[in-house]
């Protein structure tokens, strides 16, 4: 809420003028019941035609003043309302990029996208109605209430019992209702998890010939959710009847009071239609309110899922050190020096007591099976993620005494997810580095192997990629992130596992191009293959987040089983 | 609006043509007497006409007529949520099965075309929408004509002039309504289109957002954001600015219609006409009532539209042509003697993309056969033809010399134990899991295959053993624990042929050396086709099919191949070298 509050307080005048104006509306439609009395009291009975039209053509200028202040009261709802959507979405990407890797692994991609998407649409509908209605309708039931006083106090009574209990019914059922409105949502994200596994599985399900029971499933559950859905229905369908009920019984009521009140003297016969019309208008508002409570729940709950979003703070300031420490010539390219490293809500360390040191020129590769720490290493080297112990250096410097944007800037990293960009190849790898030259790139294209499948599209350069690269082949994707990569001429590159969807021959073929890349100072190649990697300068096998060995293939083939054993078992 | 469209609904609605019959007869009697109320409350006022000029006798018979109304109209209005409910749950129900049971029986080929969420999304939402659409629609549409008609009968019974007014200014509030949304409908597309364009690019960036900061893209994303947030701005705010003018406005003419009404009821009062205050009252209750449904009308036909447009995405996947039905006089085999022959098999999965041609393949009993090649060349296609989740375009296919055209589907799967790479697990206990192909399983078997495959071991450690539920999709369980399920649940099955995806990546290499110990012992005896990822699987293989953008190049055992000098030896030497 309080992200929400802070972008309302720019658009001031428009969240006070909304309200202003359809209020301004609202005591307008107050007003026509009396004029309506005042015809029959007045108009009819003296017979006074002038007098009558001049009602008519008041109540038309009240019909009119009403529309202008409703346009305007709109107008300003929906300036206020769009406005703060957009500040609000602004700030919160801005946000989202500010964080790093710990936070987004946190919330999560999926969450992410939901707050920037469908709970920032909620809370826009409900800043609008909110504006529109928030004074609106308890202006009309209360105003309705206070101009029956006017008309007569006894009569007025009835409607201090009445609005209550309109109250008690209309929200009370609300409350009942919406617990079971739950329940029927979570039945129904259950037959939806059916029908999605049912579509997943559905080739280990059609051989194990299990149709006619995930039908039966299926019916099961179908039925269970129309009965919860019968069952909520049930208790809304009362709404209706229960409020007509109470409203007439009120006007019945007030026509057995108002009758014995006229026979006394004390009012007249228009006055007692005035206060059947106040019945009337209440009851329409009532349940304008209650939806504008549940809409104004949903968003206020959205706006506070968003504000969780907002109070994340970044574990990694980008902005630190914008003056660096010149490097220290001679020290290893990249230096391990004791790292350890645990994730947020990990239970032990992902990686611990590591050392290593990565000379000028050297190719290092890193091996082992899943969750053995190998990305969580490479992760340390641009800072995605701080080491919780120990020091990461670069160049001889302590990487925390770098400005992150410094540091990101030399590290090229093809990451697992072979993500691309809509957008043309040009656009794709100029992602990396916005002043690429023509040259920078079709050296990174003719290195990744890109250019024999780029250069058989059409425009080249500027053939248009699909949003997550859908019209390329797993293996062409992966080679543009390389090449994406190596536009950078990064001093140091990553390979996180790229080329799993590379055949073997293209793999080789990727390994030669690497070679003849410039500028270079260290190339860190992770794999689960030992053949991508058995031509390294020093190969690391991690395992269950220690380093188990470390050194040549063929020392390692001699010091290290885990190392013979992963050999063996892909060349045996 | 397609009338076909509109006479399957039709259809659906007919089965609950009690409860409809119900709703309608209901609906007519709430209509009456919500429109009859107002007269009996106009003729009390005119009991009240002044001091000591009260008729109490009557009002007090027209109080308790009042009531009687107020209740009936009360339990109609119940009576009729209650029937439209039922109608709508009920349909919801019913198409759903329908769509669901449709489901089981279509092609794979529809399902592997067809993006899940799309899917998913008819049977759920599209169901939601069309049936609520429909039923709110129609019983407003209903109830708005009914009212519409009685109101004008009764308002000429009041009086031609009233009456007349009326009708003329009324429709105006529609003409309003229908300019005002035709303006907007251009800029509510324009909305939806940026924010189409905005939700895509969010989608992107977030999915992305590891690289976004690997590649310091942050400041670009930044103002390209903006950008589009900037448009979508000035469209939204059109959008929600003009739409909302047209509520103001219908009210505004509803206004100058009880105005009129009023001035013209007075009017007559004043020139000695017959016509009393409660029957101007009458009037303007009239003229209320009359103009309500004119307001909605627009938003029930933007509802009804929608709800139809809705309907014809589900009917569409209704009406999806099944596959083909299994032969009337299927053989059925109880035992598979392990041999299966492929006789000049062509297949493609679009017409004119040329896949498998011409391929001939015999296999004895045991034989193992290893399909390699470059990820995405097809290697799943194989096992599509052989479990026939795809048939073949011309050739035949023959197990125990028999056509598996000529047998049932449930017969030909019956001979194949299959485990895939992307392990499935259905929602429910490991039990349960391993014994989905023998449901009538005992513990010990199940203990047995367990161990077999080498999964008993951490299935001991879980909180309740094999009792233990796994989530959807398996939830907490490792990549490599699925995969010791999925052989657990083949072993237990013992079928006489087996087709085993090998898993790649995704197992750590001690789970993976467990996984491969199992599926050589899941191998023992049996007639195997294994897409092979490991140079151990191709050696010792009987038969290699090396395969490449879909077709079958080569085909061999390893030292055949190898002395060939094909694909195959150019694949094997660059993993090894």
């Amino acid at each position: 809420m309080k992200h929400l509050l802070g972008y309302l307080k720019d658009y001031k005048k428009e969240a006070i003028l909304a309200p202003l104006f359809k209020m301004l509306e609202a005591s307008f439609e107050l007003f026509v019941p009396l004029v309506v009395a005042a015809v029959i009291d007045n108009g009819i009975p003296s017979g006074d035609r002038g007098y009558t039209v001049r009602m008519f053509l008041l109540m038309v200028l009240l019909a009119v003043v009403g529309l202008i202040s409703a346009i305007t009261a709109q107008f300003y709802a929906a300036k206020a309302a769009v406005g703060v959507s957009k500040s609000m979405r602004n700030g919160l990407f801005k946000h989202i990029q500010s964080l790093s890797f710990s936070e987004i692994d946190e919330v999560g991609t999926s969450t992410l996208i939901t707050r920037m998407t469908n709970d920032i649409n909620q809370v826009q509908s409900g800043v609008n109605l909110f504006l529109r209605l928030f004074l609106r309708s308890p202006f009309i039931v209360f105003g309705a209430m206070i101009m029956a006083f006017t008309v007569d106090v006894k009569g007025a009574l009835v409607f201090v019992v009445t609005i209550p209990l309109l109250s008690v019914v209309v929200f009370g059922i609300m409350l009942i209702s919406m617990p079971v409105f739950k329940k029927v949502q979570q039945r129904v994200d259950k037959l939806l998890g059916i029908t999605k596994g049912n579509l997943e599985g559905v080739r280990v399900i059609r051989a194990f010939r299990k149709e006619q029971d995930e039908i039966n499933d299926f019916n099961e559950e179908n039925e269970l959710l129309r009965n919860f859905q019968l069952k909520a229905g049930k208790i809304s369908a009362l709404m209706n009847p229960i409020t007509y009920i109470i409203i007439n019984g009120a006007i019945i009521f007030l026509m057995y009071v108002g009758a014995i009140r006229v026979d006394g003297g004390v009012l007249k016969q228009g006055q007692v239609l005035a206060l059947v019309n106040y019945m009337s208008q209440i009851l329409v508002e009532l349940v304008k309110l209650a939806n504008l409570i549940i809409t104004v729940t949903k968003a206020i709950a959205c706006a506070n899922r968003i504000e969780g979003v907002f109070e994340m703070q970044p574990s990694i300031d980008k902005c630190a050190n914008s003056s660096a420490p010149t490097s220290i010539s001679k020290a290893p390219v990249i230096e391990f020096k004791n790292v350890s490293f645990m994730y947020k809500d990990g239970a032990e360390e992902a990686v611990s007591n590591i050392d290593f040191s990565i000379n000028e020129g050297e190719t290092v590769g890193i091996i082992g099976g899943t969750g053995s720490g190998k990305s969580t290493i490479i992760n340390l080297i641009p800072r995605f993620y701080d080491a919780t112990g120990g020091q990461v250096l670069i160049d001889g410097i302590d990487v925390k005494d770098l400005n992150v944007n410094d540091l990101r800037n030399k590290v090229g990293t093809v990451m697992q997810s072979n993500l691309l960009f809509k957008g043309t190849v040009e656009e794709n790898l100029k992602f990396s580095n916005p002043n690429a030259t023509k040259e920078q790139m079709e050296m990174a294209l003719e290195i990744s192997c890109s250019k024999e499948f780029v250069d058989k599209k059409e425009g080249r350069l500027q053939y248009m990629i699909m949003q997550g690269g859908k019209n390329l082949s797993g293996g062409q994707k992966q080679r543009l992130t390389i090449a994406r990569a190596l536009v950078r001429e990064p001093r140091i590159l990553i390979l996180d596992d790229s080329s799993s969807a590379l055949d073997y021959a293209t793999d080789a073929k990727l390994r030669m191009g690497l070679k003849k890349m410039k500028n270079t100072g260290a190339l860190v190649v992770v794999s689960q293959r030992t053949s991508s990697i058995q031509h390294a300068d020093k190969i690391i096998v991690m395992d269950d987040g220690q380093i188990a060995g470390m050194g040549t293939h063929n020392e390692l083939l001699e010091t290290c089983e885990l190392y013979k054993e992963i050999h063996r078992t892909q060349t045996r | 609006m397609n009338k076909k469209t509109i006479f399957r609904v039709i259809n659906y609605i007919s089965k609950y043509w009690y409860l409809l019959l119900v709703y309608v007869l209901v609906a007519v009697v709430s209509v009456v007497l919500t429109l009859h109320l107002p007269k009996l409350i106009g003729d009390g006022l005119d009991c009240i006409i002044g001091v000591d000029n009260v008729d109490f006798a009557k009002l007090k018979s027209i109080i308790i007529e009042m009531i009687i109304v107020i209740g009936i109209t009360a339990i109609a209005q119940w009576i009729m949520t209650l029937c439209n409910n039922k109608i709508a749950y009920n349909i919801v129900r019913d198409m759903r099965k329908e769509a669901f049971e449709k489901l089981n029986i279509l092609p794979l080929s529809y399902i592997d075309r067809h993006p899940h969420g799309e899917v998913v999304s008819k049977i759920i939402n599209d169901v939601d929408q069309f049936s609520e659409g429909i039923l709110m629609g129609m019983s407003q549409l209903f109830t708005g004509v009914i009212t519409i008609v009685l109101t004008v009968c009764i308002l000429f019974t009041l009086d031609i002039r009233i009456t007349l007014a009326v009708l003329v200014i009324t429709p105006a509030s529609l003409l309003v309504a229908n300019f005002i949304s035709k303006r907007t409908f251009n800029m509510f597309k324009l909305q939806s289109e940026i924010r189409g364009e905005q939700t895509s690019y969010i989608n992107e960036m977030m999915t992305g957002a590891k690289v976004v900061q690997a590649f310091g893209y942050e400041e670009r994303a930044i103002d390209k954001f903006e950008e589009i947030n900037e448009r979508l701005t000035d469209a939204s705010l059109r959008a929600i600015f003009f739409s909302s003018i047209v509520n103001p406005s219908t009210r505004f003419i509803n206004a100058i219609v009880y105005a009129a009404t009023l001035l013209i009821g007075a009017l007559i009062a004043i020139s000695g006409g017959s016509i009393t205050v409660g029957q101007i009252s009458r009037a303007l209750s009239y003229a209320n009532q009359y103009t309500k449904p004119f307001n909605e009308i627009t938003s029930v036909i933007a509802e009804l539209q929608n709800a139809l447009a809705c309907g014809e995405r589900i009917f569409a996947l209704i009406d999806e042509q099944p596959q083909s039905p299994d032969n009337q006089n299927a053989v059925n085999i109880s035992e598979f003697d392990g041999t299966v022959e492929l006789n000049n098999v062509n297949f493609s999965y679009v017409p004119d993309k040329k896949l498998i041609e011409n391929f001939n393949l015999s296999v004895e009993k045991g034989q193992r056969i290893a399909i390699v090649g470059p990820t995405g060349c097809g290697k799943t296609t194989l096992i599509n033809l052989l479990m026939r989740f795809y048939d073949v375009n011309s050739g035949d296919i023959k197990l125990n010399d028999v056509s598996i055209y000529d047998m049932t589907r449930d017969n030909l799967r019956e001979a194949y134990g299959m485990v895939l790479q992307e392990t499935w697990l259905k929602n429910g206990t490991i039990k349960e899991n391993i014994s989905m192909g023998r449901p009538d399983a005992s513990m010990d078997e199940i203990i047995e295959a367990a161990k077999s495959a080498r999964a008993h071991g951490f299935i001991k450690r879980l909180p309740n053993g094999y009792d233990t539920v796994i989530g959807e999709g398996g939830g907490s369980l490792s990549q490599g624990q699925k995969q010791l399920l999925c052989i657990a649940r083949v072993m237990l099955l013992s079928p006489s042929m087996l087709i085993l995806d090998e898993a790649t990546s995704s197992i750590d290499t001690r789970t993976e050396i467990k996984v491969q110990e199992a599926f050589l012992k899941l191998m023992e005896g049996r007639t195997s086709f294994i897409v092979a990822h490991r140079l151990s699987t191709i050696k010792s293989a009987d038969i290699i099919l090396v395969m490449k953008n879909g077709n079958v190049i080569e085909q061999g055992n390893h030292n055949e191949l190898m002395k060939m000098g094909g694909f195959y030896s150019e694949l094997y030497n660059s993993q090894t070298i």
